[in-house]
C-alpha cells in the first residue's frame, strides 16, 4: 500500500514514520528540504521537495497511485485546498487533512472531509483530565499552606 | 449592494475605495495590524481586522446576510479559495469572485467550483500575446457561465483561409466569426465576405473548437 504524507513537519514526519514501520510504501514530501532531518538517518521511504499545491510536484511522488495521502503542512487552508485537490482531481478515497481551526475542520469535515483537528483533541484531552482529577488534595493543600 | 471585500492589500483597498465612490456598503477584512491601521484611518468602521479564512471572523463581516457579492482578494490562492467556499456553501452567496495570484492555480479554482476568478498575471500574458504578430490563435475572452470563449486569428498569405468568403469556409460548428480587423477598420462579417492575408479575425466558439477553427483558418 503506497501513502504520501504532504508536510513533513512535527506530525508528517512521525506520521510517516509510523506507516512506514507498519509496511507502508512511504513518500514525503516538503517545501523545504532540511525537513528530511526529521525522518532520521534511517529512512528508506522517498522525499519529494516541492509545494503540495502544485500539480507536477504531486505526480513526481506518485498520486496516480497512491492509496492514502496524508496532508499536514503548517497551512490550515493549504492543506484543505490540497486534500480537496487529491480527492477530487485523483478520486483518492483516503484523504487525511489536518486543520488546526476547529470551526473549519467542522465545515469541511461536514463537507465530507476526512479532517483531523488537533486542537478540538487537545481541548477535549485537557478537559477530560480536569474532570477526572480528584480536587481533595489540591483543597487539602490550600488548606495547609 | 452589500460587499464583502477579503484582503486589504493593494488591490482590496483600492477596489474598497471604488466601490466606496459607488455608493455601496461594503466591509473590508484585513489580518495584518499595520495594514489595518492604515486602512482604518482612510475607512473607519469598514475596515475589520481579522483573518478572513475564520469563520468568526466572517461572519463578524456580515457573511450570514448574506453579502451580495464576496470578493477574495488576498495575495494567497488558498486563503481566496476557502474564502470563496466557505462563502458560496456555507451561507449561500449569491455571487463570489477570487483573485488568482499564479496562474498555475487557476487549474485548482476551476476544479473546487469556483469560477468566477480573476488573474491579472494572465490579463497581463494575454494582452502580451494580443501584441505579439506571429501568432496563431489566441484566446480574448473566456465566458465561463456561458460555457463560450473569444479568440483571435490573423489570416496569413498561406492561410487556407486567404481569398475565399466566409461561407466557402467549412469552420466547425459551434464556432462562428464576429469581426473582421482590416486596415484599422473592423466590420461584422457576414458569408459573402472575402478574408485576405492580414486580417484580424474575431471568432466566439465553444472551448475545445480552438484546434479545428485554427486549422480552417490557417491551416495549422
Amino acid at each position: 500500500m503506497k501513502a504520501i504524507v504532504i508536510g513533513c513537519g512535527r506530525v508528517g514526519s512521525n506520521v510517516a514514520l509510523q506507516l512506514a514501520a507498519e509496511g507502508w510504501d512511504v513518500t514525503c514530501l516538503d517545501e523545504k528540504e532540511e525537513a528530511l532531518i526529521r525522518l532520521g538517518s534511517g529512512w528508506h521511504g522517498r522525499f519529494v521537495v516541492g509545494h503540495g499545491m502544485d500539480i507536477d510536484v504531486l505526480h513526481e511522488a506518485g498520486i496516480e497511485d497512491a492509496d492514502a495521502v496524508v496532508v499536514a503542512t503548517d497551512g490550515d487552508n493549504t492543506n484543505i485546498v490540497i486534500g480537496q485537490v487529491v480527492q477530487k482531481k485523483y478520486g483518492i478515497a483516503c484523504v487525511v487533512v489536518r486543520v488546526l481551526d476547529p470551526k473549519r475542520a467542522d465545515f469541511y469535515a461536514k463537507r465530507g472531509m476526512r479532517t483531523v483537528c488537533p486542537t478540538q483533541t487537545a481541548v477535549s484531552v485537557m478537559t477530560d483530565a480536569v474532570r477526572s482529577c480528584d480536587p481533595s488534595p489540591f483543597a487539602a493543600a490550600v488548606v495547609d499552606s | 449592494m452589500y460587499i464583502i471585500v477579503a484582503g486589504g492589500g493593494k488591490v482590496g483597498k483600492s477596489v474598497t475605495r471604488s466601490l466606496l465612490d459607488m455608493g455601496h456598503e461594503v466591509t473590508l477584512v484585513e489580518q495584518e495590524r499595520d495594514r489595518f491601521n492604515q486602512l482604518e484611518a482612510e475607512f473607519g468602521h469598514v475596515a475589520l481586522i481579522g483573518d478572513a479564512t475564520e469563520i468568526g471572523v466572517l461572519e463578524r463581516a456580515g457573511i450570514a446576510r448574506p453579502p451580495d457579492l464576496v470578493l477574495a482578494l488576498t495575495g494567497d490562492d488558498e486563503d481566496n479559495l476557502v474564502i470563496s467556499q466557505i462563502a458560496k456553501e456555507g451561507y449561500a452567496a449569491p455571487k463570489v469572485v477570487a483573485r488568482v495570484n499564479d496562474p498555475r492555480n487557476q487549474q485548482l479554482f476551476d476544479l473546487l467550483g469556483i469560477t468566477q476568478t480573476v488573474c491579472a498575471t494572465s490579463g497581463i500574458l494575454g494582452l502580451v500575446e494580443h501584441e505579439v504578430p506571429e501568432h496563431g490563435l489566441i484566446r480574448l475572452l473566456e465566458l465561463r457561465r456561458e460555457g463560450l470563449e473569444v479568440v483571435e486569428v490573423q489570416v496569413e498569405s498561406d492561410s487556407p483561409s486567404a481569398g475565399k468568403t466566409i461561407s466557402e469556409l467549412k469552420l466547425p460548428e459551434g464556432s462562428r466569426l464576429i469581426s473582421v480587423m482590416r486596415n484599422g477598420q473592423a466590420s461584422i462579417p457576414v458569408g459573402s465576405t472575402v478574408l485576405s492575408e492580414g486580417d484580424q479575425l474575431l471568432a466566439i466558439l465553444q472551448p475545445g473548437k480552438e484546434d479545428e477553427l485554427r486549422r480552417a483558418l490557417i491551416g495549422i
